[in-house]
């Protein structure tokens, strides 16, 4: 303002050079973001992956995965460029360490879709809801923070998470879930209905939503007809790193099957060509502009290509069982401890052209089986009895057939499993009651079973959870383990109010410590900057979910309570009420009291009754006789009989 | 008249006040008579009206919308039906060992990508176990396992796991064949199940689980279904350990069939679950002999102790079955009912009524033609005689166990089946009827809850609801107590009255007066009753014992059990007999009255039809019985009637008379002989049935009792009076 008043040329000048300087700031800032400037650690950064491998049983997993990062310098202050606010200020606001909130439809098929690999031990969820979190806090003060997180991310996420916010169903597990931590909680909602109203506030915090990039692909009516639908959110928070958010989505999707009838006459069915357009009916449109790197893989499992080299083809694009579409990339081999055995492939696929989508695609030749690697058991666990009284759940464990290579890999014969179990307050649980079968004989408890926390449920107040480890011999072929409960009451405002169909028990996990799901690869030029192999080399531990399961509890029929409980109770009570007054009295000696008392005090009705019928009668004298009072009775019934025909008549 | 002397006693100045409700007892009381007269004729007429008061069956629950879905059920699934059944002809033709089409439906199962196990049962005969007569759980591990490796049941099992659905619930359709000898309709059956199933296993619109079993009934139909439920509920994780003979010839079958369906993956004996059961489907084909102008469906619902599906899951598959696929829906009806002259005439009657009714008020809607009221009868009557019988109707009874709502659907095809268009037409209803019923049951959120468990069906889109059936049965048993206690008050009065007069001739040997005298003396009577009771619980244990000695003729049996039996009753008079004698016939009548409507009104709580069988012919008896030489004192037109009356309700009350001629009312006096009862009681001990425990327990001592007032040596004081 000042320049003004002094000359006019000189504003001019400062406004042109201002105009000139804008394009050259702007650019400066998306380079520092997308490209490979030198302070890209320093800045926030986005990536996108896609991650596709065909299935056993005719289905294709994809994969999907997102990844911000905000440094934890305050140089923006409270303003981000790419990370989403909402996500910032939730974890500034709670002091989350970590956190994860999974929305999951439909179950994961452990024995066809993998058991052990990275993407099923870290991204197979139980159905409905989960959410855990990890707080920087003080143990006072978690509780009341989980309520507010809950709360918050319910509106978030337009999804009924603060349900998780009553003790009744949150808990804080010490070891078997993470080791040795208090500060954890852990909610699992399983009835909860997972939809779009929940996917669209999970894309709005990518920073180009569903418009361009990888995440154009996600067109709803294909991705909610899939098999399997788990939406995730995982966020870490660190001092060193700032936080990173996860957001990931993985689907198994059935490509549509063209019915050839080239093919009808062999006998097994030819596995379904697919490509990524015809799966998901749409193409990658364009790149997401501030995503620093955009690409999709595609693997080829290890069992499938030992069973492509054991039939005599090579492992190359294009062999007569199968052709991959464009030329990939890159290729990366995973290295295995194991030498002289085939391991699984990578293709890399980069996404950077606007104008040519990429549309990867698979299209078989011939019919091929493979078999996927199978976690060490089998894991399945299932309600015993029936009735409305009481059960019992079951733990079974079957040994899978890729146990003995996972042995050859383990050192010392034993096998660890932890199982992490919560179960509702309404379901009790005798924990003492619990028996270890193995391979059909009982084992004492303490000769199985290494370690064992157990707290129990209290009414209306806290689940009961049940952390157990157990250690047993590799050859063994099937654990159970079974814990019988009693099925409790509820009060009649603890019952949902929509339909009732029993009530849930949540999935247990189980875990398998001595086993781990960690790849690694070994591509020499691999500078390690792709966030998806980052995180299949991490060393996880192979978990897997059971089913939730369903219990038939006594339910009163809400629609007809009073009328049948009115009425039997009032039949039980007359019954019993005339039965005690026969079997109590006396009646010769209450006669004789009353004849010694001389009482002449007569109840309301007879004297009414009386008194009408001695009216009727002319008379007045107070004392009727029998035959009066019967003669009421007549009148009575004659009156009754009357009022009936004319209600019938004047119907 | 008993309160009426009562009141006489005191002074007409001070009359004792009495509660209104005691005093219209006493009103009943003193006319036990009248009422009783009344009661048992209204209680007659109502249950002869029952088929006019049924209404007519409505889908309850809004969740189910049966037939809102088009059928996806196509006739690329039929074709799929027909190769699966020449397949299956094929292969049965072969003669080899039983498990061949089993081996035949997993490769099939497979290939359709669902899961499938194989489960192996030892057939089990049913043993009747007195100390586990309620428990349907019979402890598995004493079952014998050494029988030989031939003797086992295989049950292949197919699982659909629904694809978005979370695995908590599971429908369960059932199709039994026999892997032996498999015929044509049979394996018709599986061929439709198996095109329903690949159907299924290619929708998008399932939430629970589908389960098929096929179940093998080489040993029964029920046998394979309840052994499978068996190990579905309460598995034995034991079992391995005894049975190490068997386990390994069955290892090599599983072995053998793993190598010939050359399919990796999980092992095949291993059970599976799928949850929570929602609903079972038994279905199967049956070509009957008469031929009728359309296809047929035949429904059977009743499960063990008379207890009823949920009336909806009848409602879905008539109401799709009819207004769906055109079938003709039928339950079962008694044949023998159809052509009686007597409710023919009682039809008409009604109709007369009823249009004379109609005059009165149209809003009334009494209007029944005489065809249908004989129509209705004759089904209510099977529906009854089945739930009062106890046993299940089918292998659907073995879901009832453990409360899940199952029905059998047996459908008859209207030509013969060898015509392929006529097959093809049939298994395309066939088909689309299960999808619908599949489809409904997979609608519904809830349980099954909001329709009737507790009806009687007049025809398959009738009922009669509980609220009406319990009418006729109440006024059947309201005047029991009234009597019992109008016998009771009348012997106390008498006793005081007379005994201020002279002592009892009959009874000089107790010289216990002071509990003679009083409101002690019905304990006299009673332990007559408690006795005669204790002996019945001796006699129904006898079965048990009996049943040990293998190797003897029904009719044997039969004659040991009735001999010792009387041996027991003997033993029991000459100990006993000297006190019973003592007190008078009035009060051991009233005491049986009550014991006798104590244990109908208990029974009907758990099993009401045989209760109100039971009632028709306990009510009368109990009423009309009077010793011999009173009745010889009467008029003789009077004394006719009422030793007839007692004769033959003595006769027909005799349990093992009463239960022939019911069964024999309903399936026909087929091979009516002396061992039939001990075979028709041994069917309803091994199947847990209550009606078993009615027969013994309640009717036999009651009848009893009745023929010991019969035969009353001394007729009382009442005569003296």
């Amino acid at each position: 303002m000042a320049v003004l008043r002094h000359s006019a040329a000189f504003p001019f000048l400062l406004l042109l050079a201002l105009l000139i300087c804008i394009p050259a700031l702007a650019s400066g800032v998306w380079l520092n973001d997308g490209g490979g400037g030198v302070e890209e650690e320093e800045g926030e950064q986005f990536s996108e992956e896609l991650f596709l491998k065909p299935l056993p049983d005719r289905k294709v997993l994809a994969h999907f995965h997102f990844q911000s990062t905000a440094p934890p310098s305050a140089a923006n202050g409270r303003h981000h460029h790419l990370f989403p606010k909402a996500i910032a200020q939730l974890v500034q606001k709670f002091r989350i360490k970590e956190l994860e909130l999974s929305f999951t439809q439909g179950r994961w098929n452990y024995e066809n879709w993998g058991g052990s690999d990275p993407i099923s031990s870290t991204n197979a969820k139980p159905p409905g809801v989960e959410l855990w979190a990890l707080f920087d806090l003080p143990v006072m003060e978690i509780d009341a923070t989980w309520k507010d997180l809950t709360h918050a991310l319910s509106g978030l996420f337009c999804a009924s998470i603060n349900f998780l916010e009553s003790s009744t169903s949150y808990f804080a597990p010490s070891w078997a879930f993470r080791s040795n931590v208090s500060n954890l909680r852990y909610g699992a909602l399983p009835r909860e209905a997972v939809c779009t109203e929940n996917l669209t506030p999970w894309l709005k915090l990518l920073p180009c939503r569903d418009k361009a990039g990888l995440a154009s692909l996600l067109d709803r009516p294909s991705i909610y007809k899939g098999y399997y639908h788990s939406q995730r959110l995982q966020l870490t928070s660190t001092k060193s790193i700032g936080i990173v958010l996860k957001q990931t989505l993985t689907v198994v999707l059935k490509p549509d099957v063209q019915r050839n009838s080239a093919h009808s006459s062999l006998d097994k069915p030819i596995q379904p060509s697919w490509s990524v357009s015809s799966m998901f009916k749409k193409n990658v449109t364009g790149l997401c502009v501030p995503a620093k790197t955009s690409r999709i893989f595609f693997e080829l499992e290890t069992n499938m290509v030992v069973e492509l080299e054991k039939l005599g083809y090579g492992v190359s694009l294009s062999n007569s069982i199968f052709d991959l579409s464009p030329n990939p990339v890159r290729v990366f081999k995973e290295s295995n401890p194991l030498p002289g055995r085939s391991n699984s492939i990578i293709y890399e696929y980069i996404n950077y052209s606007e104008h040519e989508p990429l549309d990867l695609g698979m299209k078989w030749k011939l019919p091929f089986i493979w078999s996927c690697s199978q976690a060490p058991f089998h894991v399945s666990r299932f309600l015993m009895g029936s009735g409305n009284e009481r059960g019992s759940i079951a733990i079974s464990l079957q040994s899978t057939e890729s146990n003995k290579e996972f042995l050859a890999k383990s050192h010392g014969c034993n096998v660890q499993v932890l199982i992490f179990q919560v179960v509702p307050w309404y379901v009790k649980v005798y924990y003492h009651t619990l028996q270890v079968f193995i391979d059909g004989k009982p084992q004492s408890v303490s000769d199985v079973i290494e370690k064992i926390q157990v707290s129990p449920s209290e009414d209306k107040l806290f689940p009961g959870t049940l952390e157990l480890m157990l250690r047993y011999p590799c050859s063994v072929q099937s654990v159970a383990l079974t814990l019988d409960f009693d099925k409790g009451f509820l009060h009649i405002d603890e019952y949902p109010p929509d339909a009732n169909q029993g009530f849930d028990i949540p999935s247990a996990l189980v875990t398998f410590p001595n086993f781990h799901s960690s790849r690694s690869y070994v591509e020499d030029n691999f500078s390690l900057n792709s966030p998806l192999l980052l995180k299949f080399q991490e060393k996880n531990v192979v978990r897997s979910y059971t089913e939730a399961l369903l219990v038939p509890l006594t339910t009163p029929d809400f629609s007809m309570p009073y009328n049948v409980i009115t009425f039997t109770c009032t039949v039980l009570a007359l019954f019993f009420g005339s039965l005690l007054n026969v079997l109590r009295r006396r009646v010769g000696e209450e006669e004789r009291l009353l004849n010694s008392k001389d009482t002449t005090r007569i109840r309301l009705i007879p004297l009414l009754l009386s008194k009408f019928s001695s009216k009727l009668k002319g008379r007045t004298d107070g004392t009727p006789k029998s035959s009066s009072l019967l003669g009421s009775k007549f009148l009575l019934i004659l009156v009754a009989v009357l009022a009936v025909l004319w209600h019938y008549i004047s119907n | 008249m008993a309160a009426e002397a009562g009141d006489g006693k005191p002074q007409p100045g001070r009359r004792p006040r009495s509660r209104l409700i005691v005093r219209l007892g006493a009103l009943l009381v003193a006319h036990s008579v009248l009422v009783s007269v009344v009661c048992c004729i209204a209680g007659s007429i109502a249950f002869l009206l029952l088929p006019v008061l049924a209404k007519n069956t409505y889908v309850s629950e809004n969740a189910l919308m049966p037939g809102s879905a088009n059928p996806m059920f196509s006739s690329q699934d039929v074709v799929e039906a027909n190769r699966f059944l020449k397949e299956i002809l094929d292969r049965g033709s072969a003669k080899v060992t039983g498990t061949e089409i089993a081996k035949l439906i997993g490769q099939h199962v497979v290939d359709v990508g669902a899961e499938l196990y194989y489960h192996k049962f030892h057939p089990h005969g049913n043993q009747f176990h007195p100390l586990h007569f309620f428990s349907s759980i019979t402890n598995t591990m004493e079952m014998q396992y050494n029988s030989s490796c031939t003797l086992f049941g295989l049950n292949s099992v197919g699982i659909i796991r629904a694809p978005r659905g979370d695995g908590k619930e599971a429908i369960v359709l059932v199709t039994p064949y026999n892997s032996q000898n498999i015929g044509q309709s049979e394996a018709l059956s599986l061929g439709l199940a198996f095109s329903i199933f690949s159907l299924l296993s290619r929708v998008t619109w399932l939430a629970k689980d589908i389960v098929w079993l096929a179940a093998d009934s080489r040993y029964g139909e029920y046998t394979a279904v309840d052994s499978w439920l068996k190990d579905y509920h309460n598995p034995l994780f034991l079992s391995n350990s005894g049975k190490i003979g068997t386990g390994v010839c069955f290892e090599e079958n599983i072995l053998h069939l793993l190598d010939q369906l050359k399919v990796k993956g999980p092992r095949y004996n291993i059970f599976k679950r799928a949850g929570t059961m929602a609903a079972a489907l038994v279905f199967k084909v049956i070509e009957k002999k008469e031929k009728e102008e359309r296809d047929s469906l035949t429904i059977y619902a009743e499960a063990s102790n008379g207890q009823m599906p949920n009336l909806d899951l009848i409602n879905i598959v008539h109401y799709l079955a009819v207004h769906r696929q055109g079938l003709r829906v039928k339950i079962g009806s008694m044949h023998s009912l159809l052509k009686a002259a007597w409710l023919k005439f009682v039809g008409e009657m009604l109709q007369l009524f009823g249009k004379l009714t109609k005059h009165l008020n149209p809003k009334w809607k009494f209007d029944i033609t005489s065809a249908e009221y004989v129509e209705g009868t004759a089904t209510l009557a099977s529906s009854i005689y089945y739930q009062a019988l106890g046993i299940p109707t089918g292998s659907h009874g073995a879901f009832r166990d453990y409360q899940v709502d199952a029905i059998t659907l047996e459908l008859s095809p209207r030509f013969s089946l060898n015509n392929e268009n006529n097959r093809s037409a049939f298994l395309l209803r066939g088909g689309r009827l299960i999808e619908g019923v599949i489809r409904s049951v997979n609608n519904l959120l809830e349980k099954f809850h909001q329709s009737f468990f507790l009806y009687f069906l007049t025809a398959p889109h009738k009922f009669v609801s509980v609220g009406v059936y319990m009418i006729p049965f109440a006024l059947l048993l309201a005047p029991l107590p009234i009597v019992s206690a109008a016998l009771f008050s009348g012997n106390d009065n008498l006793g005081v009255s007379t005994e201020k007069v002279n002592q009892e001739p009959g009874c000089i040997g107790s010289s216990d007066t002071e509990l003679r005298s009083g409101s002690w003396k019905w304990l006299q009577a009673a332990k007559v009753v408690f006795m005669i009771h204790l002996w019945a619980i001796i006699v129904s244990l006898l079965p048990y014992m009996l049943s040990q000695f293998p190797f003897m003729t029904p009719i044997t049996l039969l004659l040991v059990w009735a001999a010792l039996s009387i041996c027991i009753l003997l033993i029991c008079y000459l100990i006993f007999g000297a006190c019973s004698t003592h007190c008078g016939w009035e009060l051991l009548k009233s005491v049986m009255i009550a014991a006798a409507s104590t244990g109908l009104s208990l029974m009907s709580v758990i099993n009401f039809s045989t209760a109100q069988i039971g009632a028709m012919l306990i009510v009368p008896m109990c009423l009309l019985v009077q010793p011999l030489r009173k009745q010889m004192q009467a008029g003789v037109c009077r004394k006719a009637v009422l030793v007839i009356c007692n004769l033959t309700l003595a006769v027909v009350g005799f349990p093992p008379v009463a239960l022939l001629i019911a069964k024999g009312a309903c399936e026909g006096f087929g091979e009516a002989g002396a061992g039939s009862f001990w075979e028709l009681a041994q069917l309803l001990w091994s199947w847990n049935s209550a009606t078993y425990l009615y027969l013994l327990w309640i009717h036999l001592p009651c009848w009893v009792l009745c023929l010991h007032i019969f035969l009353y040596p001394c007729i009382g004081r009442s005569s003296e009076a």
